[in-house]
């Protein structure tokens, strides 16, 4: 290649890569452009032009949203539930997918051929189901009704057999020679080596519960029980028809998943490149 | 080394215990009551008699049904490939940059992804907003008439599936991205050297390559989309939800709506096959094309 050539390809690398910028921002532009309505006032909001910033900047609506809603107990709710549904997933399937990896028992192939089939069932078809049992243990309205039917997630189980599988047996057979017990085998080795997975695994599960819509929508009727995702959507008297408000509240709603997503967003695309059955 | 069996068994049993529990009561037994019901005229919540297929018998001739299933297809036609081709596209123009601007750039088009759909909802609701969204200001510089976009129907479901794209794009776009990864360097080098455009070099090299991740994207798309329901339902509210039905939506307004547990089970049923058949399909298909090489 000559050097003009050369120079050419570089100077079209630098537009492309501009270009892929700017595609990026507008990409990412209505949620900025959500944003920035919830600090305007109510009045500046529904100008007939467009202002990328407040001409007087407020957080009058976040105020209202806090103080006026009930939306802090829905943030209570939403965490109890989002906490929930992660610690019990996450060390349920934990502890069956080291079963499943490393000890022999009967029934061992049944769980694991049914583990993986469930992976093809679509949860949503179990709804009506869900209500009924929900309904007849009395757990509607309730921080374990929304919880419970959230629990399955067969992805979690099929990533940590995975990675137990990869662990070579040295280890188990040195921890043998020592006389270590299988918990000590377990919570020793085992877990302390799979640390990045366990944590990724938690982190996504958290943000998969913190953004359900449809169990906690149909498990939930009573305002102070709702969830944020379901009570910023379904409760129209909370902020009736004053689209700051309702933007401050959908601010607010997804401030706490965007927030672990930045923090974590390494592990968060590992853990999500995983749970699609790809290694990262 | 000698094991000893029986000690392995009981430990096994106490480690996989509380998942099977939680799996058997609420995986396993509403699977199977699912189908109960549905040959019952049960309601929502409470005991049926047993009225055969009945229900499944009503469907060809229920008119909401029929909504249903073609306005679900349309979503997944809507949806299912432009949605993974804009991912593969943005995957390519993000897999050349480096470093810092690409970490960047792929924030910018993976955060939709991470934030629950109610805020997705509220972001577009507004940006689309009939008297004061920022997209109709860009209507009304070019010119064009304004739309009511989530009260017509004929518009209703290309925003819902825009937007769904918009939402769920990131997820494909790592998938496309780990894939490129994978990738090995050399045949580039190879290929560079023998003067190959950046054209064929896609075409020859990369496609082919990705082949495996597409199907995967596409797969887990389709069946993402078929179980469609939370943007529907919000965007239609104070809308015309009997035109904007979708398989999942109609489950919930005969289960929820108007108390027939029965019948819904039924619809829940027949959801529940096609998403299987199709799994089952793309199973043996991936089988198929490994089994080829």
């Amino acid at each position: 290649m000559t050097p003009t050539t050369i120079r050419r390809i570089n100077w079209m690398g630098g537009a492309f890569t501009i270009l892929t910028v700017l595609i990026a921002v507008l990409w990412a532009f209505p949620i900025y452009w959500g944003i920035i309505s919830s600090l305007k006032p109510e009045n500046e909001v529904v100008r007939p032009y467009i202002e990328l910033w407040p001409d007087t900047l407020t957080f009058e609506h976040y105020w209202f949203a806090l103080t006026q809603t009930q939306i802090g107990k829905w943030y209570i709710n939403s965490i109890a539930t989002s906490v929930g549904v992660t610690v019990l997933t996450v060390s349920t399937s934990l502890f069956a997918g080291y079963a499943i990896s490393q000890l022999r028992f009967p029934g061992r192939r049944v769980l694991w051929w049914l583990i993986l089939a469930s992976f093809m069932v679509p949860t949503q078809v179990l709804i009506i189901n869900h209500f009924v049992l929900m309904a007849n243990m009395s757990l509607l309205n309730s921080w374990a009704g929304i919880i419970l039917p959230q629990l399955i997630h067969p992805v979690i189980v099929i990533v940590f057999k995975q990675f137990f599988d990869q662990v070579p047996k040295d280890f188990r057979e040195a921890a043998a020679m020592d006389n270590a017990s299988e918990w000590a085998v377990l919570f020793k080795i085992y877990i302390p080596m799979n640390w990045g997975v366990i944590t990724a695994l938690s982190i996504v599960t958290f943000i998969w519960a913190w953004n359900a819509f449809l169990w906690p929508f149909l498990a939930v009727t009573k305002t102070e029980m709702m969830t944020i995702t379901v009570g910023i959507t379904q409760v129209f008297d909370a902020f009736g028809v004053y689209y700051a408000r309702q933007l401050s509240a959908a601010v607010l709603a997804g401030f706490p998943v965007a927030l672990v997503y930045l923090v974590f967003q390494r592990r968060v695309t590992q853990a999500i490149t995983l749970s699609a059955g790809i290694k990262g | 080394m000698l094991r000893n069996t029986k000690k392995e068994w009981l430990i096994a049993y106490i480690l996989i215990a509380p998942f099977v529990a939680i799996y058997a009561l609420i995986f396993v037994y509403p699977t199977i009551d699912m189908f109960f019901l549905s040959f019952q005229d049960a309601p929502l919540v409470g005991a049926g008699d047993f009225v055969g297929i009945e229900n499944y018998e009503r469907l060809p001739r229920d008119r909401r049904f029929g909504t249903a299933f073609w306005n679900t297809a349309y979503f997944v036609a809507l949806t299912v490939i432009p949605g993974t081709f804009v991912a593969l596209a943005i995957s390519m123009a993000v897999t050349r940059l480096s470093g810092r601007t690409q970490a960047l750039v792929l924030a910018l088009f993976f955060l939709p992804y991470i934030l629950p759909v109610s805020v997705v909802f509220r972001i577009w609701d507004w940006a689309l907003n009939f008297q004061f969204g920022i997209a109709m200001h860009v209507l009304d510089a070019f010119g064009m008439d304004r739309i009511p976009v989530f009260k017509t129907t004929t518009w209703f479901m290309p925003a819902v599936a825009f937007v769904t794209i918009w939402w769920t794009c990131g997820f494909s776009v790592l998938l496309f991205l780990a894939g490129l990864r994978a990738i090995p360097q050399e045949i580039y080098e190879a290929a560079a050297l023998d003067n190959t455009s950046r054209w064929r070099m896609f075409r020859h090299v990369t496609w082919p390559l990705l082949w495996p991740i597409t199907g995967l994207v596409l797969t887990i798309q389709l069946i993402l989309q078929l179980k469609i329901f939370d943007q529907v339902y919000l965007f239609s509210q104070g809308g015309r939800p009997n035109d904007n039905l979708v398989m999942v939506y109609y489950i919930f307004q005969r289960a929820f709506v108007n108390n027939q547990g029965g019948r819904a089970a039924a619809i829940a049923v027949v959801l529940f096959i096609m998403v299987i058949v199709i799994s089952v399909i793309n199973f043996q298909l991936t089988r198929l094309s490994e089994r080829r090489k």
